[in-house]
């Protein structure tokens, strides 16, 4: 269970590195399809329990298949639509990070932001 | 495991619907959607086959009110229940806090029903969990083909079957019809709500 300075700290680090920088939605969520945090940039809708649940019945599929043909994992997962695109990352054993950005961004710009999330979240979980 | 927001006061409940392949499982999420729509604010998701046997799960999600000032959303899932989809059961069962195992009662699913309990006992063993310590409710489906006059396991048998070592509170229901399907998912939602007290007090 996440204390409540760690969840405003992630609220923080999500809505400062990722939002900010032009995101449209991002979920910090476990891997039982349990939303932790979300975020959006007011602009669209998505419903996030849903899209939570799938995400981690995906991620989930292509965690036994990495397991399957030998890796360990697949450490980057990403969907690219039209107009819209959808990245994975796993945060810890049990949490997972969607974040989704429009045809404005790039995916190496996201990649980075990610990365730079990814390692502040970590601090945060193992403050305590 | 459950997952509590302390910050937001959520609290989000995992139960599965498990058993064997065309038991009616997802006739009882459909039966839910229906009857609840008032505090359902998603539409149920289904991945499913061309012929509509569920692929990979059923997800719906629904709003019971608060308990001592958390929110409690409780999320339904089934598995797939064809023999081939183990896989994919096994990971639909991450994070599990309660189950209802539907058995179908037709005579000839008698093995199948067996099977299926002792698979999901071995499934949720591979999480380090204990079917014997899990919130779980038995639910002998398809009573109504009685009526049909195709033969059906006795209560009693199924309970000799499944239930004798479990002992775990179990309904005869009908999903088409919607004979005892609340009273399932009530009685799933009390003793994993009850399971969990300890986590949030």
């Amino acid at each position: 269970m996440y204390n409540q300075n760690q969840l405003d700290a992630i609220d923080d680090v999500i809505q400062t590195k990722l939002i900010a920088a032009g995101l449209d939605h991002v979920i910090f969520m476990d891997m039982g399809g349990n939303a932790i945090a979300k975020h959006d940039n007011g602009k669209s809708y998505l419903d996030s329990t849903a899209f939570a649940a799938l995400a981690a019945g995906n991620y989930a599929a292509v965690d036994a298949m990495a397991k399957l043909v030998g890796e360990s994992e697949f450490s980057l997962l990403f969907h690219k639509g039209k107009k819209l695109s959808i990245h994975f990352s796993k945060v810890t054993d049990d949490t997972l990070l969607i974040s989704m950005f429009n045809k404005e961004l790039s995916l190496g710009l996201v990649r980075l932001k990610v990365i730079d999330t990814i390692k502040e979240i970590n601090q945060i979980l193992l403050k305590g | 495991m459950a997952l509590i927001n302390v910050k937001k006061k959520e609290v989000q409940i995992k139960i599965v619907y498990y058993g064997p392949g065309r038991g009616g499982k997802t006739t009882n999420l459909e039966y839910i959607n229906e009857t609840y729509q008032d505090r359902i604010k998603t539409q149920m998701v289904s991945l499913k086959t061309h012929d509509d046997r569920t692929l990979f799960f059923d997800f719906l999600p629904f709003d019971v009110g608060q308990i001592k000032g958390f929110d409690v959303t409780i999320q339904l899932y089934t598995v797939p229940g064809q023999v081939k989809y183990n896989a994919t059961r096994k990971l639909v069962l991450r994070g599990v806090d309660g189950i209802v195992f539907v058995a179908d009662v037709q005579k000839e699913q008698r093995k199948k029903n067996i099977e299926s309990l002792n698979q999901l006992y071995e499934n949720i063993s591979t999480y380090n969990l204990d079917l014997f310590e899990m919130p779980l409710v038995m639910q002998y489906n398809k009573i109504d083909l009685k009526q049909a006059n195709i033969p059906i396991l006795s209560s009693q048998t199924l309970q000799k079957d499944l239930n004798s070592s479990l002992r775990a509170p179990a309904f005869e229901a009908s999903a088409l019809s919607g004979g005892n399907v609340i009273l399932t998912l009530k009685k799933i939602i009390s003793i994993t709500l009850a399971s969990i007290q300890d986590q949030l007090f």
